[in-house]
């Protein structure tokens, strides 16, 4: 068949198939005009074949672009993402995100070492030798520190700080919190030591300011104030600190795949985690900026924050185990 | 039709598509209008949110993570893989089998910016499109994504009436090409640069007569006998 026939055989297929996909690709189309799809998916296959034929044929290079182009756009709309958003995130509570935690659970276990070793270590000396804090943490951070959980000025804040305040800090806390925390877990790409170094760092800094703070009598400000939102914003970023360990690792020790295939294989991997993170992150944001500033007993405070820790890590070992799918 | 950098894709129903990788330099311009864009914004949300006080500050320090981490996550993966500044530059972002971008792919290649963006400018970034033979950086390698050209399609032309001739030759399916190339694209050429091309084919024949014999047998090719 020459090329003129061929065209003139098929072009009104082609002209309907470039009606369909104006309505597939467009936002909004008004009921009025919309047309019935039920001829997409055949006519799609049709065009596979006319693209085939008119390549093996050796019809002109510019009629073979066409069609490659149209063959792309339905392709395009026939494999769209499709979310059904409510039902996946139920899912993903109730059973994916802890599942996801326990697969990975030795990159968590070796960042969460990294984390709670260092903190330990630096907890100690600052402890022992109270003038080892001015090696760890330069002098503003300390007076920072220091001016923000003295007992004296704790009374000036709390009566000072109103809606507007604890508004603000959700906002920094998010903003801040969570960057970090995504950062970490891109920088584990960097054959897993920036994720180390950040998990190393922020356990030294902790360990630190609890030490120093211990020293300086403030131990109850400080502890009343963390011990809630610490739950969920510790645990996050030692959990993103592992998610790019596993990342850093698939680069360095690939196994039985190719470097490539065993980085995409660690970031699908390692994505649920991440969603995982981003929700507890917005938790603690939220318990950081409306609950830990209030001035209760520390009873109160202790208690609640220790149902926080213990729910959550509840939560993360045995939620969604008796599933379907095996963690 | 770009001829550069093109990659070969098989469809599950067996048809070849053909995709042109963008290189660096346009990836960079769409990301510099992208940057410009979300400064604007930016800047217009800190006119607004600076009469609330504190409170504003909070939704400025939300809103200022949500336009740094999620900006072009949402755009990719709700505007066909594409953010503002891509769609200027004619790009958008699809899985290496040529399908659409899903959320999830869209979030692993942007949530992996920041090692691409290591140390400083996107270095090791631009490194990685340098290297990797689909001119992915390591976001797109994560999330197994190309960014390619969307391309203008042609439109069919109305075929020219005129004689036609039978090639006195065994036609090989280069030569077929060729012939309808020259079919469609002549009218871009000047008239003595239509001949000599012609020449090329018949250059026993006056330049006019050539032309007009490789007219008539490129339109036996598209038509067929009249």
């Amino acid at each position: 068949m020459k090329q003129a026939r061929f065209e003139q055989q098929y072009r009104p297929e082609w002209q309907a198939l470039e009606r369909q996909l104006e309505q597939l690709e467009s936002l909004h189309v008004s009921k009025k005009n919309k047309l019935t799809l039920d001829t997409f998916v055949t006519d799609y296959r049709k065009l596979c074949h006319q693209l085939a034929r008119a390549r093996e044929r050796g019809y002109s290079v510019q009629l073979q672009q066409f069609l490659n182009n149209l063959v792309l756009r339905a392709h395009r709309q026939l494999y769209r993402y499709n979310p059904s958003l409510a039902d996946r995130i139920g899912t993903f509570i109730a059973s994916g995100f802890p599942q996801a935690v326990r697969r990975q659970w030795r990159w968590h276990l070796v960042s969460a070492l990294a984390f709670v070793l260092s903190m330990a270590l630096v907890w100690v000396l600052v402890h022992q030798q109270p003038e080892m804090i001015y090696t760890v943490v330069d002098e503003a951070s300390i007076t920072n520190l220091e001016s923000m959980y003295q007992p004296e000025n704790q009374a000036d804040m709390k009566n000072e700080r109103s809606g507007d305040d604890d508004v603000m800090m959700f906002g920094h806390y998010i903003q801040n919190n969570i960057g970090i925390a995504f950062r970490t877990f891109a920088s584990g790409l960097l054959l897993g030591v920036g994720a180390l170094v950040v998990m190393l760092f922020n356990g030294s800094f902790f360990g630190a300011a609890a030490g120093h703070l211990i020293n300086v009598g403030a131990q109850e400000p400080f502890f009343t104030f963390v011990i809630a939102h610490g739950a969920p914003e510790l645990t996050a970023i030692v959990l993103a600190g592992g998610a790019g360990l596993r990342l850093g690792w698939a680069i360095i020790a690939p196994g039985p795949w190719s470097r490539l295939d065993a980085l995409r294989l660690a970031a699908k991997d390692a994505l649920p985690t991440m969603y995982g993170v981003f929700a507890l992150l917005l938790l603690a944001a939220f318990i950081e900026a409306f609950w830990s500033p209030r001035d209760l007993a520390p009873t109160i405070k202790y208690s609640v924050g220790a149902a926080c820790w213990g729910l959550l890590y509840l939560y993360l070992f045995f939620g969604g185990r008796d599933g379907t799918r095996k963690g | 039709m770009l001829i550069d950098e093109r990659l070969e894709v098989e469809t599950p129903e067996g048809a070849m598509l053909s995709l042109s990788l963008a290189g660096p330099v346009p990836r960079a311009l769409a990301y510099a209008i992208d940057l410009a864009i979300r400064l604007v914004i930016y800047g217009a949300l800190a006119a607004v949110f600076a009469a609330l006080g504190k409170a504003g500050m909070g939704l400025l320090l939300i809103m200022a993570f949500v336009l740094e981490w999620f900006y072009p996550t949402l755009f990719e993966a709700f505007r066909h893989g594409q953010t503002p500044g891509k769609k200027a530059m004619g790009l958008v972002v699809v899985h290496a089998n040529g399908s659409p971008l899903s959320f999830n792919g869209s979030l692993i290649r942007n949530l992996l910016r920041t090692a691409d963006a290591f140390p400083l400018f996107y270095l090791l970034g631009f490194i990685c499109t340098l290297i990797s033979p689909r001119y992915q950086r390591l976001g797109d390698m994560a999330a197994n994504t190309l960014v390619v050209h969307i391309e203008e399609t042609p439109q069919i032309q109305e075929q020219a009436q005129g004689d036609t001739l039978a090639p006195d030759w065994s036609l090989s399916r280069d030569d077929q090409l060729a012939l309808l190339a020259f079919h469609e694209r002549h009218d871009r050429f000047s008239e003595a640069r239509q001949q000599e091309l012609a020449q090329l084919a018949y250059p026993e024949l006056a330049p006019a007569l050539a032309l007009q014999r490789l007219n008539a047998v490129s339109r036996y090719l598209v038509q067929g006998p009249t």
